[in-house]
């Protein structure tokens, strides 16, 4: 029934080449979601902010971000600034697409976070003479990072594999792009996805497994 | 000094204050009773400031809290207040949740804010859950941790607003007595209250709220033996039924 005989060895020699671009696919995630939640906090602000055009910034970000295929936005970040004579590098695309969904959903997370910490605390803070960013800094964001903890864990997974799309933009030093460039020589096309497959099933696994670490030692409350 | 001076207060189109004119003197005890919506809670918010007023004015020792040129963070620091919602920080353990605001508003260093703190807790009766974290404490104990909390900042006055409304009856007793040890030591303390023996037995006056007007005030034992003000009757023989 099958003729394809699997050849293990050949893809596993490999191996190397596809771990230096699982670093990759890790820096890739990592920078998107520093930027991601600075600028997700930013727009947070816009939207709490009161001001009718920073508030509609934060929304069409926000609204595209999360209603538009991932794939669209990293297509953007390249071939369509592109056509205004803007060219970023494949990691650039790469990195800006998966920054702007980062910064989109995580903003929602944030400002959901907010909304379920009492106004009461903030009063409370003030009341103790602290100013309103020492009352947001010592007792209101130490609360949201919290509530918005597992989300951002989710956001970070999501970022890791939101890295495979990069090969649409010829995207080559990650995990995924290796993979594809290794397919292309050695045609061992299953198993080389295969072991692309189980490293980002590992990753994933230990980005799960260390956010619940730092959870056990960050939330005691 | 707290001066409150024909003080007007609206929410939008209701006015919940319609000219409060009040003087509490240092070393005093003053008890505010009244309704609900009787305006008295939003007295305790404007005196420090978390709420703006229409017109009037409250003066604390001389500084005015609603002109523009007060420093409201530097002022808040001598007025402690407590809500009936204790509004522990549920983050921090109940030591850092008194020694935060010592340690980031007046840059005290943190031995000496957690020694300020460890005896602040130990006079409530918290001495031994310091290192607990407030959703293990029972309604009253969060209610006395907030109370230390704020008293930590060496307050010169305080506000307490209904602190005993949101307690389990067997609670109220352990609240009370704190508060009547602060009453004992001299603190200026304004507090609006449900609690008649307590306004009765701690406060030398006490204020009735009726529909934003302050109906009555009057040293504590003649308050409750002849109420003159009509309203004042109603509300309390209401209680006493």
């Amino acid at each position: 029934m099958f003729s394809y005989t699997f050849q293990w060895n050949q893809a596993l020699a490999r191996l190397p080449q596809m771990l230096e671009g699982a670093l990759v696919t890790m820096q890739v995630a990592i920078m998107s979601m520093v930027l991601g939640i600075l600028i997700a906090i930013i727009l947070t602000g816009f939207r709490l902010s009161g001001n009718k055009f920073l508030n509609a910034v934060a929304v069409t970000w926000i609204e595209i971000a999360r209603n538009t295929p991932a794939l669209f936005q990293i297509y953007m970040a390249h071939f369509g600034v592109a056509s205004f004579g803007i060219h970023f590098s494949p990691f650039m695309s790469l990195l800006i697409g998966i920054t702007f969904n980062n910064a989109g959903y995580l903003s929602e997370n944030f400002r959901g976070a907010l909304k379920a910490i009492p106004e009461t605390q903030t009063r409370s803070a003030r009341s103790l003479g602290m100013p309103p960013i020492m009352a947001f800094r010592t007792v209101v964001l130490p609360q949201m990072l919290r509530i918005s903890f597992l989300p951002m864990t989710n956001q970070m997974v999501w970022a890791v594999l939101m890295t495979s799309l990069g090969v649409t933009v010829s995207m080559n030093a990650d995990l995924y792009g290796v993979t594809q460039d290794l397919n292309a020589l050695t045609f061992r096309t299953f198993e080389l996805f295969a072991i692309a497959g189980v490293i980002f099933y590992i990753i994933v696994k230990v980005i799960n497994l260390g956010a619940r670490l730092i959870a056990a030692r960050l939330f005691r409350y | 000094m707290i001066e409150i001076k024909d003080v007007h207060k609206s929410f939008a189109t209701l006015e919940v204050l319609k000219g409060i004119n009040l003087t509490v003197e240092k070393g005093e005890v003053l008890s505010v009773i009244g309704g609900s919506g009787s305006g008295k809670s939003t007295l305790l918010t404007c005196i420090n400031g978390l709420e703006p007023i229409n017109s009037g004015a409250i003066l604390v020792d001389g500084t005015e809290v609603h002109a523009k040129s007060t420093d409201l963070n530097k002022l808040r620091r001598k007025i402690g207040i407590v809500f009936q919602q204790f509004n522990a920080f549920p983050h921090l353990t109940v030591l850092d949740n008194v020694t935060l605001a010592p340690r980031k508003v007046l840059g005290m260093g943190k031995k000496q804010a957690e020694e300020i703190a460890v005896q602040q807790l130990e006079n409530v009766g918290l001495g031994d859950k310091i290192n607990v974290y407030p959703g293990r404490l029972s309604g009253g104990q969060q209610q006395r941790m907030a109370i230390a909390r704020a008293l930590a900042m060496s307050p010169e006055y305080m506000l307490f607003d209904e602190v005993t409304s949101a307690l389990d009856p067997q609670l109220v007793g352990e609240v009370l007595d704190t508060l009547k040890m602060l009453a004992d030591d001299g603190m200026t303390m304004i507090c609006v209250t449900h609690e008649m023996a307590f306004a009765r037995d701690v406060s030398d006056r006490v204020a009735f709220f009726h529909q934003g007007v302050m109906a009555e005030i009057a040293p504590s034992d003649e308050f409750f033996r002849a109420p003159k003000h009509p309203e004042t009757q109603k509300f309390l023989s209401n209680i006493r039924e």
